[in-house]
């Protein structure tokens, strides 16, 4: 067995681990990250890809900014542009209600500069030929847009270690423990001890939460996912629907991205999205855009995501154990903050506060209750 | 107690033909599903319904067998539920998910035999992407179905018995062979005798094609190596190398095909482990000698479990439907089990001398150039693959899909997979048994956006 010594052990090479690597690393902070399968091959690889701000929770709008401005610079970070684009967020409405919301939201979020533009029937069918009837108007994020997570996540990954993060792929921690000075993992065949450990693991990042105390209620889920062939260019925007249930995208190569509802795990590791999952998404679907129904469906696939019960993620510090800290159950929406995620992790190793608003995602909030119970 | 068990046969080939005889034989209604129009599968494939050729045309040698295995599906038609032009897309949680004419279905099952049959294995060359290179089995294909040939003068490339036998089919049905270049040396082809006797019929029926093209003429060259495709806009002719010097053949079609590859995908949803074949180097579904999987009730048969050829097809359909009746508690004749399975042995010796006149071409990876594409439907070349491990540390083959799109279009890596594979484990070092295998993903082939469901 080998042994390293480090500043930071971080478990998980998702967006959230490989993010907080490289931003560790821009600081000359030491590093040695554990991924037991390979970097970003989990959710962070095999989500839809949508890189918005619109939609998201007021108290998650200050981390969204911050990774904002990260995204547009992702070339000079991490030497590739992960086919990002900013071809704008539509928010599409199918009733008056949906209409209403969507304003509400645009009042609500005015603050956060979103430059959120609502859109009438005429105007949105003006705009997006392409869109069926059934769509009556809609709010555009004009910056907000689509980036190819399997690329853009392992590359997170790959820029950490350029700067020097030791990245263990292929090794799953077995054991974690805090010896009273420093945490302690261990691998098959690796030993880190560090005196700061970020919990990274994403769905499966309750095991160490609750190793050290901190037992929250997440729940595995897995978003459904299908992909059409390469197409002419047709969904220009990357399409969301109010209320949820359907997200579309057009991806450089032509193909359209479509995911909506839930699949299901095979066991604690895979997902299929199923049949019941895959129907559903092209019935929508095929409303929302007509022109997919000369389509061919080429591949689907899932993904396990973490989801707690406010749907909002744990990020920050342990309540029980100085040197550890959490990011995860972004339930779903973790890939466009990811790299601001790892910034504020960063921030908080080296300063021990985050110059982000994060007091929202504190652990606190589920083990206070645990602990009422 | 029968009505409860509910056996649904996939594939309407030699395999799942025999396996719904069986069945129906000791009391059950198999559902048999089946891409085709017709029963036959691709070796016993029937010609469309106003095609006048006789079956010895159709299927030389093999015209008492496939009369044979069609006379047995005919004799099935009242006691099954045949659904011709169906296609199992997805299968989990109990079901299989169909496709067909009408749109989409569902089919509970509780026992299934997977019969999916074999499709090419291709080693891209130079030029290959050109109008005018078919993969063999679709040459076959043309001919057997449409009576079509893919060119006025065809050479046949890559190595395998098939090669020789569908340019014997060519040329007896009158079509050009400009020549068969097989990648096996003679030497090989020699030391493989002893194992093959073990089928000394079939090794001489072998033997005559190739004996029968030279006599006629048509040059056999073997330890041949296919350089590159010539031509412009399309085929032209093929450049080769035949040990001493670099040839030149002119022909305007080219049949390419390194031997077969199973149909695999069906049982990777259903949950089946999957094992290498060193000799074949293939991952292919782990079975027992009755083609048992690794999952209750999940049986495989034919060219789709392991390539066995068409008559051991025939065997492994009855063996494992006799399995699946066994383990339904259905009573069955036992010797006829151990028969069956002592023909399925005799033939694996058989197929591993073949393997050994056919080898794959183990030195394809290191000499294949950094622009020759790979994956034609993502357009995905080797030095591509090469620059992701070289970059990214890449050392398994799902990986190089996510980070290069390799295997992630139309065909889903069925046609591009294997030769992926090489690339791949020859950049890192790798076996190619250490490399993984793609994962299959729903649908298995792409399906219609607006089918309604």
């Amino acid at each position: 067995m080998s042994a390293e010594r480090t500043d930071v052990a971080i478990v998980g090479g998702g967006i959230m681990g490989a993010s907080a690597a490289f931003a560790l690393r821009r600081m000359g902070i030491g590093v040695t990250l554990l991924e037991r399968d390979a970097c970003g091959a989990r959710a962070s690889g095999v989500n839809y890809g949508g890189v918005r701000r619109q939609g998201r929770p007021l108290s998650q709008l200050p981390l969204a900014q911050r990774a904002h401005g990260i995204w547009s610079r992702l070339p000079e970070l991490i030497g590739i542009d992960g086919e990002y684009t900013r071809s704008g967020h539509l928010k599409l409405a199918r009733s008056e209600s949906d209409l209403a919301s969507l304003e509400s939201y645009r009042q609500e979020t005015f603050a956060f500069d979103l430059d959120l533009r609502m859109l009438s029937r005429s105007e949105v069918h003006a705009r997006y030929p392409w869109l069926g009837e059934t769509v009556i108007g809609g709010s555009l994020c004009p910056g907000d847009g689509h980036a190819n997570p399997r690329l853009v996540s392992p590359a997170f990954a790959r820029a950490a270690q350029k700067l020097g993060a030791r990245i263990h792929e292929r090794t799953a921690v077995e054991e974690v423990a805090h010896d009273g000075a420093q945490f302690v993992l261990r691998s098959k065949e690796l030993e880190v001890r560090a005196p700061v450990l970020l919990n990274c693991g994403g769905a499966w990042a309750r095991e160490v939460a609750a190793r050290f105390g901190e037992d929250v209620p997440m729940v595995p889920a897995n978003p459904a996912m299908v992909v059409t062939e390469p197409m002419p260019p047709l969904i220009s925007v990357s399409l969301g629907v109010e209320g949820g249930g359907l997200y579309a995208r057009q991806v450089a190569r032509g193909n359209c991205v479509i995911g909506g509802g839930r699949g299901y795990a095979l066991d604690a590791e895979r997902s299929r999205p199923g049949y019941s999952a895959i129907a559903a998404i092209l019935a929508q679907a095929a409303e929302i855009v007509p022109r997919l129904r000369t389509s061919w469906i080429i591949r689907t696939w899932s993904g396990t995501e973490g989801y707690l019960p406010d749907r909002l993620p744990v990020l920050g510090p342990s309540a029980t154990t100085p040197g550890l800290l959490h990011a995860f159950g972004f339930a779903g929406a973790g890939f466009q903050v990811g790299p601001a995620v790892g910034e504020v992790l960063a921030e908080l190793v080296r300063d021990g506060r985050s110059t982000t608003p994060i007091d929202a995602f504190s652990i606190s909030r589920f083990t206070a209750a645990t602990k009422e119970q | 107690m029968n009505a409860a068990i509910r056996p649904v046969v996939v594939g309407a080939g030699p395999a799942g033909i025999r396996a719904a005889q069986a069945l129906v034989s000791h009391g059950l209604r198999p559902v048999i599903v089946d891409e085709g129009a017709t029963s036959g599968g691709q070796i016993y494939r029937q010609q469309p319904a106003n095609f006048r050729r006789r079956a010895d045309a159709l299927y030389g040698f093999e015209a008492a067998r496939a009369r044979s295995v069609h006379a047995a599906m005919a004799g099935l038609a009242s006691a099954i539920n045949y659904r011709p032009r169906t296609f199992v897309w997805n299968a989990g949680q109990g079901m299989l998910d169909l496709l067909c004419g009408e749109g989409m279905a569902r089919l509970p099952y509780t026992h299934v035999i997977v019969a999916a049959g074999a499709t090419d294995r291709v080693l891209p060359l130079p030029g290959w992407t050109k109008p005018g290179v078919f993969s063999l089995g679709a040459a076959q294909v043309a001919l057997k179905f449409q009576g079509c040939a893919i060119g006025a003068s065809v050479a046949f490339v890559g190595t395998g018995p098939l090669l020789h036998l569908v340019a014997y089919q060519y040329a007896k049905a009158g079509a050009k062979v400009a020549a068969v270049l097989d990648i096996a040396s003679l030497g090989e082809k020699t030391r493989a005798v002893p194992a093959m006797l073990s089928r000394p019929a079939v090794l001489a029926t072998g033997m005559y094609y190739t004996a029968w093209l030279r006599m006629r003429g048509v040059a056999v060259h073997d330890g041949a190596r296919p350089i590159r495709v010539i031509g412009g806009d399309r085929v032209a002719g093929i450049a080769w190398h035949d040990g001493a010097r670099e040839r030149e053949l002119a022909c305007d079609a080219i049949a390419l095909g390194h031997g077969l590859r199973p149909e695999t995908q069906l049982a990777d949803l259903l949950g089946c482990a999957f094992r290498f074949d060193a000799l074949s180097r293939v991952q292919a579904p782990e079975r027992d000698p009755a083609g048992r999987t690794s999952v209750a009730g999940v049986y495989v048969a034919g060219d789709g479990a392991g390539i066995m050829g068409a008559d051991a097809a025939e065997w492994a359909g009855e063996r494992a439907a006799l399995a699946l009746l066994e383990d339904a508690g259905i009573a069955v004749d036992r010797p006829r089990a151990l028969y069956l399975e002592r023909k399925l042995a005799r033939n694996a010796r058989f197929r591993r001398g073949l393997e050994r006149a056919f080898p794959f071409p183990r030195d394809w990876a290191a000499s294949a150039p950094d622009d020759l594409v790979i994956c034609r439907c993502e357009e995905v070349a080797a030095g591509e693959l090469r620059a992701a491990v070289r970059e990214s540390g890449v050392l398994e083959i799902n990986r190089l899909k996510a980070l290069t799109r390799v295997g992630m279009g139309r065909c889903q890596g069925r046609m591009c997979g294997a030769a992926a594979g090489e690339i791949l484990a020859h950049a890192c070092g790798r076996a190619v048994e250490d490399i993984g295998r793609l994962r299959a993903q729903a649908p298995l082939k792409p399906i219609p956006f607006g089918v309604p469901p």
